[in-house]
């Protein structure tokens, strides 16, 4: 038996043929079952289904509707980022945002700025997207100018803190919970001919991860500005004993109005192997603090597939728990097959803190594990210091100077 | 806070205050809502276009035979009606009626409504004569004709009636009363004066309330005119009447109260109407240039820590005889679970602030409730938890008048000893005013 004889579309009632097999105008099928593009698009509730939406809210069950920054990837030639809202927290607080630029030269450069808003503030969301839109702004523009990464650096923080305490003052009133002037904390990575610059203020952080981690040692390339490490820089309490209070991660660095005498962080360094660097926010290193450990996490093939490392790390932080918003970003490092303008020195002789250019407190590389035990299987290479005699990476120019006023 | 007025009517803004975060397995969402209305009575009372030909006011003054007692009360009856009926707005409707056992409107006397022009105020104070004590008490009868009267002139918006008594209301049966009332809400706004300590502040609250009006005692019948300049210069400065707070909830939430709470408490949840799924109108009567505030508690569904959802959307609305409603303006409460103690725990100054004037207001009742009832012990305890919540939270006018009552003997801890020689007016001016609010001190 025949289907029945149809004189016009289903869909958008367009006259048909007796032999049509779609529809002329909308492309319907008019033959078979239904096919994806047939059925009507209609948003409907996660919750309880309830097609009934409006301004973000489910009108049958009142659940908050997803959000653009519940979950976001971007991806360009050169660097990938995710970020996702985690499974604890209502929003996502974090922010980031990946670009490409280009010198005067033609020098192309990519860079990635991620910040977390500090959840004890007023609108931390609005923190982190103002400082990331500011500070990546800032970042192109330097760079265009011809200015050094470590200069385009320290402008970008100010430009960031800049647009976040003037926030404080736009004239929104205190939602009556808090009074905190808006706050977030501040990592952003600069890689261009070689040469990664990282600049960061806050627990935000970054991570070099050799491809080879046998030959070479992943490391933390920043330094929190957290109560604990401040106590241990000033030799005030043992690493293990900092990190057990409860004050640990209080954090002593943010961006915002409420920020006294603000205190970025640079550091560059030259890559003599090819790795990835990533920066994060706190959301993904709580689940795996020391650099071995994060690594262990990141696909041997990271460089190739930077959206996919990214995507994974994010995964593994929300299978953790996803207690915080996460948010990282993957930026394929190729060593410079010509040598580079810049002097080099080695990674393993202590890098010189950001605020303290005399100060002798190492990177603290592969650390054990401070609260998450290590993965079932195939636990990374035990914390040891570098070992300078295969030294991954060369370090220029740790450079650390205040913004301007 | 949203506002969706059009430019030439009042404009209505809406601030929601809460703490939005709950603990695991939290289900009670509080907030204060704010409402403002401006740009509707900002004229003061002068007439702005058309609008004084949109109210209608009925001036009721009970004119039992007690109203002779003394001789003065009548008197300054009739002159604080005088002095309303100045205050009229030429164009608006309005009429007299004498409250006794029966109702009679004395002016205009043909069972409709006159329009205030300079004549008509002239004929209406000659009228007053015939305001003459003789009869008894049937508030429920005045009610009633007030009610007939306003339908003779359908077309005003604004529908205001005044009313004074000196007594209670012992010549018909609280049966009576009710009836009346039930069949006047909605159609009419109402404020009651209570003069002299005869009459019971229950009783006339319970009209004030029905008719979404104010109550208050007027002790000296030579304070009468200043408070009925008062009261028509409010009346007349209305510019929207039968607004609705709809509020809004999810499947498996539950309205747990509706309050208003500032100027004064007075609970609203009973007058619920259902409109739609899950939306329900409770009335708020007219507004001029004023602020309210009320208290929204709403039981909603626990869910999981990380989870966001719209509590209740709040909004003013003014219904349409065809069944459609204008949304004036409209606030969302929300509720986030979270498992952070420090945000859960936090305690939203507004919605304590609320919370502990209700009490203030409840203390105060059952305290005079109980020293009448002779149970001296919890009217001691009452009165005196009254005290302390009138002085912290800087309810100055309330605890003045309680030290009228009682002796304070330590304010902060609530300690307080009765007075001898209480003043029924004093007792009463206390019951009276007792749901008056303040908002929260900044």
């Amino acid at each position: 038996m025949s289907m029945p004889q149809q004189t016009e579309c289903p869909n958008c009632a367009e006259p048909l043929g007796s032999q049509d097999a779609f529809c002329g105008a909308c492309g319907t099928s008019l033959t078979g079952p239904p096919t994806l593009r047939d059925l009507p698009v209609v948003p409907s509730c996660p919750h309880c289904g309830s097609a009934e939406l409006a301004d973000g809210w489910c009108q049958q069950c009142g659940q908050a509707q997803p959000r653009e920054r519940d979950h976001q990837e971007l991806e360009l030639t050169g660097v990938a980022a995710v970020s996702d809202r985690g499974l604890r927290h209502h929003r996502n607080e974090d922010a980031f945002t990946v670009a490409t630029a280009e010198g005067p030269g033609g020098t192309p450069a990519v860079l990635a700025v991620v910040c977390d808003g500090v959840s004890s503030s007023s609108r931390p969301d609005e923190a982190s997207a103002t400082a990331v839109t500011a500070a990546a702004d800032s970042l192109v523009a330097a760079l265009a100018a011809g200015r050094e990464p470590g200069q385009a650096m320290r402008e970008a923080i100010g430009a960031a803190n800049r647009a976040v305490t003037a926030l404080a003052h736009d004239g929104t009133a205190p939602d009556g919970r808090h009074h905190n002037a808006p706050a977030c904390t501040y990592v952003s990575a600069v890689s261009s001919g070689g040469l990664v610059t990282i600049g960061w203020v806050g627990d935000t952080r970054a991570y070099w991860i050799p491809d080879d981690r046998e030959a070479a040692e992943p490391y933390r390339l920043t330094e929190d500005d957290s109560w604990a490490a401040r106590m241990v820089a000033a030799k005030l309490m043992a690493e293990a004993e900092a990190y057990a209070d409860p004050r640990a991660h209080a954090i002593t660095g943010w961006l915002g109005a409420d920020a006294e005498d603000l205190d970025p962080h640079t550091v560059s360094f030259t890559p003599h192997v090819p790795g990835v660097l990533l920066i994060c926010t706190d959301g993904l290193w709580n689940y795996a603090e020391a650099a071995t450990d994060l690594a262990f996490f990141v696909r041997a093939d990271a460089r190739t597939e930077p959206l996919s490392t990214a995507q994974e790390l994010v995964r593994f932080a929300v299978e953790r728990g996803g207690h915080d918003n996460i948010t990282v970003a993957v930026l394929p490092i190729d060593p410079p097959t010509a040598p580079t303008a810049h002097d080099t020195t080695l990674l393993d002789v202590p890098l010189p803190r950001a605020a303290d250019p005399d100060a002798t407190v190492p990177l603290r590389p592969a650390a054990p594990p401070v609260a998450v035990p290590p993965p079932p299987a195939a636990p990374p290479a035990p914390a040891a210091p570098p070992a300078p005699a295969a030294p991954p990476v060369a370090v220029p120019t740790a450079v650390a100077a205040p913004v301007e006023d | 806070m949203a506002s969706l007025s059009k430019p030439d009517a009042p404009r209505f803004d809406v601030d929601v205050f809460q703490n939005e975060y709950l603990a695991q397995g939290s289900q009670e969402v509080n907030a204060i809502v704010t409402v403002t209305a401006t740009g509707g009575g900002t004229s003061g009372g002068r007439p702005i276009g058309a609008a004084g030909a949109d109210a209608a006011v009925v001036l009721v003054i009970d004119c039992s035979g007690s109203m002779e007692y003394p001789a003065t009360k009548m008197r300054d009856a009739r002159g604080a009606t005088a002095a309303a009926v100045d205050e009229l707005r030429d164009g608006v409707a309005f009429a007299v009626v004498a409250g006794t056992h029966q109702a009679v409107d004395v002016f205009p006397g043909n069972g409709r409504l006159a329009v205030a022009d300079r004549s008509t105020r002239e004929q209406a104070k000659l009228a007053l004569r015939r305001l003459d004590p003789s009869g008894g008490t049937a508030i429920g009868t005045w009610i009633a004709r007030a009610q007939q009267l306003f339908a003779s002139r359908p077309e005003a918006s604004i529908r205001h009636a005044v009313l004074l008594t000196d007594g209670r209301n012992e010549h018909e049966k609280p049966a009576d009363l009710q009836r009346a009332l039930d069949a006047a809400t909605g159609c009419f706004t109402a404020d009651c004066r209570g003069v002299g300590t005869d009459w019971e502040v229950a009783e006339l609250r319970k009209v004030s309330s029905a008719l979404l009006g104010t109550v208050d005692i007027v002790a000296e019948s030579s304070g009468l005119a200043e408070d009925f300049r008062a009261m028509m210069t409010a009346a007349m400065g209305k510019q929207v009447a039968d607004v609705a707070l709809r509020v809004w909830t999810p499947v498996g939430a539950r309205v747990k109260f509706v309050k208003q709470a500032a100027p004064a408490v007075e609970d609203l949840t009973g007058r619920r109407t259902d409109t739609g799924p899950r939306a329900g109108d409770y009335p708020t009567g007219s507004w001029g240039d004023e602020s309210r505030d009320y208290h929204v508690c709403v039981e909603v569904p626990a869910a999981a820590v990380g989870s966001e959802m719209l509590a209740a959307r709040i909004s003013l609305v003014l219904p349409h005889p065809d069944g459609t409603a204008e949304v004036l303006g409209q606030g969302l409460v929300r509720a986030v679970w979270t498992d952070d103690l420090a945000s859960s725990t936090r305690i939203n100054p507004q919605v304590a602030h609320y919370t502990g004037q209700a009490e203030l207001a409840d203390s105060i009742r059952v305290g005079l409730e109980a020293h009448r009832a002779g149970d001296l012990e919890l009217a001691g305890a009452k009165l005196g938890a009254a005290v302390r919540l009138a002085y912290t939270s800087g309810n100055e006018g309330t605890l003045k008048l309680l030290r009228k009552v009682v002796d304070v003997v330590d304010e902060r801890e609530g300690t307080v000893r009765f007075r001898k020689n209480v003043s029924e007016a004093d007792s009463m001016t206390l019951e009276t005013r007792s749901t008056k609010t303040v908002r929260v001190k900044k």
